[in-house]
């Protein structure tokens, strides 16, 4: 039981990872590569305010998310934008060659380097008592606890907007049909400026929670490998599926590592991925595909 | 400028397209064999690199480029070659029926290393063709993973991470994976595996992929067997890949996982979009972009000023920077702007920018609702 309350929180940053790539993805249908770089450099904003300029957290964790925000609406304006009706491939490989220049721009950034850093939180790590002791033993610290609230939170949002908004809607229509989007006066473009903003602020939201547990460095983006299992185990395209998929992917990690011989952990994740692409490509929550001609 | 007139259906399928080529790629083959003689060994090692890594560029240029499936996985067959290659050369193979390890001749060794990743190709293939898109370049990378994961934890056969060394090779008393010998054996290899691709793609086999690659549903209907033409598509492809990581072995001398991880994978695919998707010319100048970045920036950072030049990770960036400005503007890569160029000067001077006009193309989901 104690090993499934870590693997949620761990599974927690995994869903709001996933979430990134769902939402670009039911957008656009450009699978992003670079959503564990625009983590990192979410992170590395939040300790630029909390940590360098003694921001306090809240404050610091918001204008972080903000800027990431405004940081994805760039990256899809510069790099996205001129590939726009390009084969899905080539949009991919922006996205891969954005992640190297992302990662490689932190180290490069004087003060962030590619040491290890750590924010001061104000969750202590501390274990509290979940249930009676009388009842067994299950702890879970602060930090975790965070993680989960935020999630939840975060996820209630979304859903939210992609189904009771305007603009929510309006992203849903671009994703089945841009030509068709367009003619019924949405501003496509804008629209995909805008999915990458929101894509890179939840991003930005999961590096700053993950960011005690693992504390920050420029190689931290490769969690965002960690999410494609999610993402497709819950069925690429839905938002309810991404969470499901990083919860259980996190547990069955977590429990692999625990009764598993090592290197098992690395894989179990992998592993059930291509188990899931076999049996059920479409995930738990996916539609079903198709092709017209 | 040049016409050709047509008087024959074969002339479309024919190797040589008219007797220039003849003299263009004969006199380059001159130029490759002549190489050694007047080349300081370095330069050789730098060019045997080169084959080696344009071998792997072929053999993906083969799933990306004509069958049009995206593996972000290949360095996962590059290291099943080399392994293979390392391990039937020098400790052997325990067979049952004898009382030593066997060791294999190299001969026998590089056509099984082929096998063996041909093998993974299928096995990885024939579950994951039911996919398409980026569910399949999801999937390879999956594959990926586990395999660099089984690589460094298989230690009684790969060692693992304490890295596994290659014997060299030796025909009567000439060391052949050194030096001028492997340089000829990687040309003679890579020659082989162009004309076998050349050869692939004008048969019927090679014109299915390029017709799954265009429209997979046309290509359906025209009577192609999609299960079967991808799964020799991706068996192929990783075949070649694989003999390319068995020359890689000898190459390096010393195995270990950290040679064959996901961003080996990423370098294939770089090399197969920059040097021009879709083309075997592209494969080989992308190989030569991929090995002359790192010693192009080297050199260059002699001439920058200290505090840029002595900044770390300079490297990734600019080749992710070039990576995003060659799908951006030069779409077909090296190879593409290749053609401009030669095109320009046969229409000089009456060329026209929009014979190579890219089309735009409205995406429509291929999600049903």
């Amino acid at each position: 039981m104690q090993l499934v309350v870590g693997g949620v929180s761990i599974g927690c940053i995994y869903a709001l990872v996933a979430l990134g790539f769902v939402l670009i993805y039911k957008a656009t249908e450009v699978v992003n590569f670079a959503q564990g770089e625009l983590m990192m450099l979410g992170a590395f904003l939040a300790y630029t305010f909390i940590s360098i300029l003694g921001w306090n957290y809240w404050v610091g964790a918001a204008a972080a998310i903000i800027c990431m925000f405004f940081a994805g609406n760039l990256v899809d304006r510069v790099f996205l934008r001129p590939v726009l009706g390009q084969p899905q491939f080539s949009i991919v490989m922006v996205t891969i060659g954005f992640g190297y220049m992302a990662r490689s721009a932190a180290g490069m950034m004087p003060g962030w380097g590619t040491e290890t850093y750590a924010i001061s939180t104000p969750f202590s790590s501390e274990g509290m008592q979940l249930i009676p002791e009388s009842m067994g033993s299950l702890v879970i610290s602060q930090t975790d606890l965070s993680v989960i609230i935020a999630t939840v939170i975060l996820c209630a949002v979304l859903y939210t907007f992609f189904t009771h908004t305007r603009l929510g809607i309006a992203m849903q229509a671009s994703s089945q049909n841009q030509l068709a989007a367009y003619y019924m006066g949405i501003p496509v473009k804008a629209v995909f400026s805008m999915i990458w903003g929101i894509s890179a602020a939840v991003a930005a939201a999961a590096g700053i929670l993950l960011a005690p547990t693992t504390l920050i460095d420029t190689s931290m983006g490769f969690i965002g490998l960690k999410a494609f299992p999610a993402a497709v185990l819950g069925g690429f395209g839905s938002i309810p599926g991404a969470v499901v998929g990083g919860l259980i992917i996190g547990i069955i990690e977590t429990l692999a590592g625990f009764y598993l011989p090592p290197g098992f952990k690395n894989v179990a994740a992998y592993v059930v991925l291509l188990i899931v692409l076999v049996v059920r490509p479409q995930g738990l929550f996916g539609q079903k595909t198709g092709k017209r001609v | 400028m040049r016409f050709l007139f047509k008087t024959d259906y074969d002339q479309d399928i024919r190797i040589a397209k008219h007797s220039g080529y003849y003299w263009s790629y004969g006199l380059l083959l001159l130029v490759v064999i002549a190489a050694p003689f007047f080349l300081e060994s370095y330069y050789i090692g730098q060019m045997t690199q080169l084959y080696i890594i344009a071998i792997a560029g072929v053999g993906l240029m083969l799933l990306a480029g004509y069958t049009g499936l995206v593996s972000l996985g290949h360095a996962a067959f590059f290291g099943i070659g080399a392994y293979t290659e390392a391990v039937m050369t020098g400790n052997g193979i325990p067979l049952p029926f004898m009382d030593e390890p066997m060791v294999f001749s190299f001969l026998v060794s590089m056509p099984m290393a082929a096998i063996f990743a041909a093998l993974a190709g299928v096995v990885i293939g024939i579950p994951v063709l039911r996919l398409t898109g980026i569910y399949l370049a999801i999937a390879t990378f999956a594959f990926a993973i586990v395999i660099e994961e089984v690589l460094s934890r298989w230690e009684s056969v790969t060692n693992g991470y304490t890295g596994l060394l290659v014997e060299s090779l030796y025909v009567g008393d000439l060391e052949l994976s050194d030096g001028p010998p492997f340089y000829f054996l990687c040309l003679g290899l890579l020659i082989l595996v162009i004309l076998m691709s050349i050869n692939l793609l004008r048969s019927p086999t090679g014109r299915a992929m390029m017709a799954i690659r265009d429209s997979e549903i046309s290509a359906q209907s025209m009577g192609v067997n999609l299960a079967r033409v991808k799964t020799t598509a991706f068996a192929l492809s990783a075949g070649v890949t694989g003999l390319a990581g068995a020359l890689f072995a000898h190459k390096l001398g010393f195995l270990s996982p950290e040679s064959f991880t996901v961003f080996q994978s990423l370098e294939l695919l770089v090399l197969v979009v920059v040097g021009g998707i879709g083309s075997l010319h592209g494969a080989i100048f992308g190989a030569m972009f991929v090995l002359a970045l790192p010693q192009g920036l080297a050199i260059l950072k002699d001439y920058l000023p200290t505090s840029i030049a002595e900044t770390p990770g300079m490297e990734p960036f600019i080749f992710g920077l070039i990576l995003v400005l060659v799908i951006i503007f030069e779409p077909y890569g090296i190879y593409g702007r290749w053609l401009k160029i030669k095109h320009y000067f046969q229409m000089f001077p009456v060329y026209k920018r929009a014979t190579f006009k890219r089309q735009k193309a409205y995406m429509k989901s291929e999600r049903l609702k």
